[in-house]
């Protein structure tokens, strides 16, 4: 009988763990993660002839309590059409009775890795405001994601961004547009987060989502995440999250002050108290965005000389030429006195 | 799908529901050697290094008590006693071979139990091998602390290797010899770096092949090791706590 090394043993456990896609229409192509609550594999959807991401539940029975969250909300997750969000495809039960879905594979860098071929503030601060598009759509709709950082934000081949990981999400009684939530206001719902952990990934994933559950990742959770008091929670802890982000993305080895605009704009996004933040990821983009276009940020109170100083940058074009101009008209008429 | 549906072959559980704790309580004695002889089968590795590395013996003392607790789980009926609410048959077990080993401790001046018993050939130079071997690794030396979680460890080797041997028979049966050795390059001899693509070129054979293979090669062995693991546990619920220790996952 052949001996099985420790190694043999954990690779055998894998490919027992692995889905049995028998009698669907997926094909098991490779392991690409591990998620909080399950596998993601590259699969392939032989109907189609397509590469779709799929993620397994790690627990069977779809009569499970989380196994009917998963698939209710996934339901819900699947009407987040929207560029910036990881459309879901397809949600079933595999032959060994763990549930699964099937979304769109996404080839692409995560936002961290992608960032470090990008220098311009300004088009990390284009890649912000599409993330704030994408989320402003999900709030609309009822749906907050209680899990955003760098790592959960992919970024395409041809530049689209894309939030993934909804595996936190919860999803809000209120909200326009929101299909009918059942007396649970609260839920799990998962997504396709095709990346490797990394060290230091700190997301603390429980099957509970109940009051008193801690979720979310420390660094980029809001103060009352931190605190467990999940059912309280509404679209300033993303907000929070996302000023968190936004000050990721912008202070780097070589860039570690920010400018005070922008300083005060995740300072406000960040603030402690709810309250003090944005009122939407709306008004969040367009502050962001104002400070692209050299308008004052609604998050910070200028000084004479600053104001000064941006509506030079802002018109530097026109009042050098107005300045030459001016210039050119003293000297002519100096020489014409001559 | 139905629950029904579940429990067939494709699905997680096994159909079997041979139990070898109700089969030691047979009358039958066919089915209480039948039951002895799937114990062994799983146990007398795990049992062997245990004996070994708990009670500190020589190889040679080791084997007689190996040998000689499964005689005397035989002759005692000590599985007639196992109380599956109280324990799992494993726990049960190794509390077993404690005190088996402390008896036959202190009978060392008289006749040394299982000494003059009927052996059955075992490897037990394959055993030693593989208790001295680097491929365990040296983390899978327990401190005495940890024999218990050792034990674990071993059985879970025991029964796996067992379920993988099923699996080759299986393959010959069926002429999927092809699918085995793809299943022993990638899951079991494999490196990090083994690729389907890899797999695909040596054999000669389209990669939806090799996944093909490897899927089905899985399933089956899910498939025999949980119909192992079912025949050495006393319920149903025991099955259940196992195949959680086994695989890391729950059997509804």
């Amino acid at each position: 009988m052949k001996f099985l090394s420790d190694k043999s043993i954990e690779r055998l456990r894998a490919g027992a763990d692995a889905p049995d896609f028998e009698g669907t229409r997926y094909r098991l192509l490779e392991r690409v993660a591990r998620g909080g609550m399950g596998v993601v594999y590259a699969a392939e959807d032989t109907k189609l002839e397509r590469r779709v991401a799929l993620k397994v539940l790690d627990l069977p029975g779809k009569n499970s309590e989380l196994a009917k969250r998963l698939m209710r909300e996934a339901r819900v997750l699947a009407r987040l059409e929207h560029p910036g969000i990881v459309p879901v495809h397809d949600v079933g039960t595999l032959a060994d009775g763990r549930v699964f879905y099937t979304m769109t594979f996404v080839e692409g860098q995560r936002l961290d890795k992608h960032l470090a071929a990008v220098d311009s503030l300004p088009d990390r601060l284009r890649l912000f405001l599409r993330i704030c598009d994408a989320m402003a759509f999900a709030h609309a709709r009822g749906v907050l994601h209680r899990d955003l950082k760098p790592a959960n934000i992919m970024v395409g081949p041809f530049g689209e961004v894309l939030v993934m990981d909804w595996g936190l999400a919860k999803i809000l009684r209120e909200g326009a547009g929101q299909p009918a939530a059942d007396e649970d206001a609260e839920a799990t719902v998962t997504g396709s987060a095709p990346q490797e952990a990394t060290p230091g990934d700190t997301t603390q994933i429980s099957e509970a989502t109940g009051h008193g559950t801690v979720l979310g990742t420390p660094g980029y959770m809001s103060p009352e995440q931190a605190r467990g008091d999940i059912r309280n929670l509404d679209t300033r802890s993303d907000l929070y999250s996302l000023g968190a982000l936004l000050r990721s993305m912008l202070v780097t080895t070589r860039n570690s002050r920010l400018p005070r605009p922008l300083e005060a704009i995740c300072a406000k996004a960040t603030a402690e108290t709810p309250a003090l933040r944005y009122e939407s990821v709306t008004q969040l983009g367009q502050d962001v965005s104002r400070y692209l276009d050299g308008l004052p940020v609604t998050a910070y109170r200028e000084s004479l000389l600053e104001r000064s100083g941006r509506f030079y940058r802002r018109y530097q074009t026109a009042i050098l030429l107005i300045a030459a101009y001016l210039v050119m008209r003293v000297l002519i008429l100096v020489f014409m006195k001559r | 799908m139905s629950q029904d549906a579940l429990t067939q072959g494709g699905g997680r559980f096994p159909a079997t529901r041979w139990s070898v704790v109700a089969a030691a309580r047979s009358q039958n004695p066919d089915e209480r050697a039948r039951a002895l002889e799937t114990l062994f089968a799983a146990y007398w590795k795990p049992v062997y290094k245990y004996v070994r590395l708990r009670w500190n013996r020589p190889p040679e003392d080791a084997q007689d008590l190996t040998q000689g607790f499964f005689i005397e789980l035989l002759e005692r009926n000590l599985l007639a006693r196992f109380d599956p609410r109280k324990s799992r048959l494993r726990t049960y077990l190794r509390l077993c071979v404690d005190s088996f080993a402390a008896n036959t401790e202190k009978a060392a001046g008289r006749q040394k139990r299982g000494g003059n018993a009927t052996h059955v050939p075992l490897d037990f130079e394959a055993a030693e091998g593989e208790l001295n071997s680097t491929a365990m690794g040296p983390a899978a030396i327990p401190s005495p602390d940890s024999l218990e979680e050792f034990f674990e460890k071993e059985w879970i080797r025991s029964l796996f290797a067992l379920a993988v041997e099923d699996l080759r028979t299986l393959c010959v049966e069926r002429e999927r010899e092809k699918t085995f050795h793809l299943f022993e390059a990638y899951d079991l001899d494999g490196s990090d770096d083994v690729s389907y693509e890899q797999l695909s070129r040596e054999y000669g054979i389209p990669v939806t092949d090799v996944t093909n293979a490897l899927a089905w090669a899985r399933r089956e062995f899910r498939r025999i090791a949980l119909e192992r693991l079912q025949e050495i546990c006393a319920s149903e619920e025991e099955f259940q706590r196992e195949a959680r220790s086994v695989f890391g996952w729950d059997v509804k």
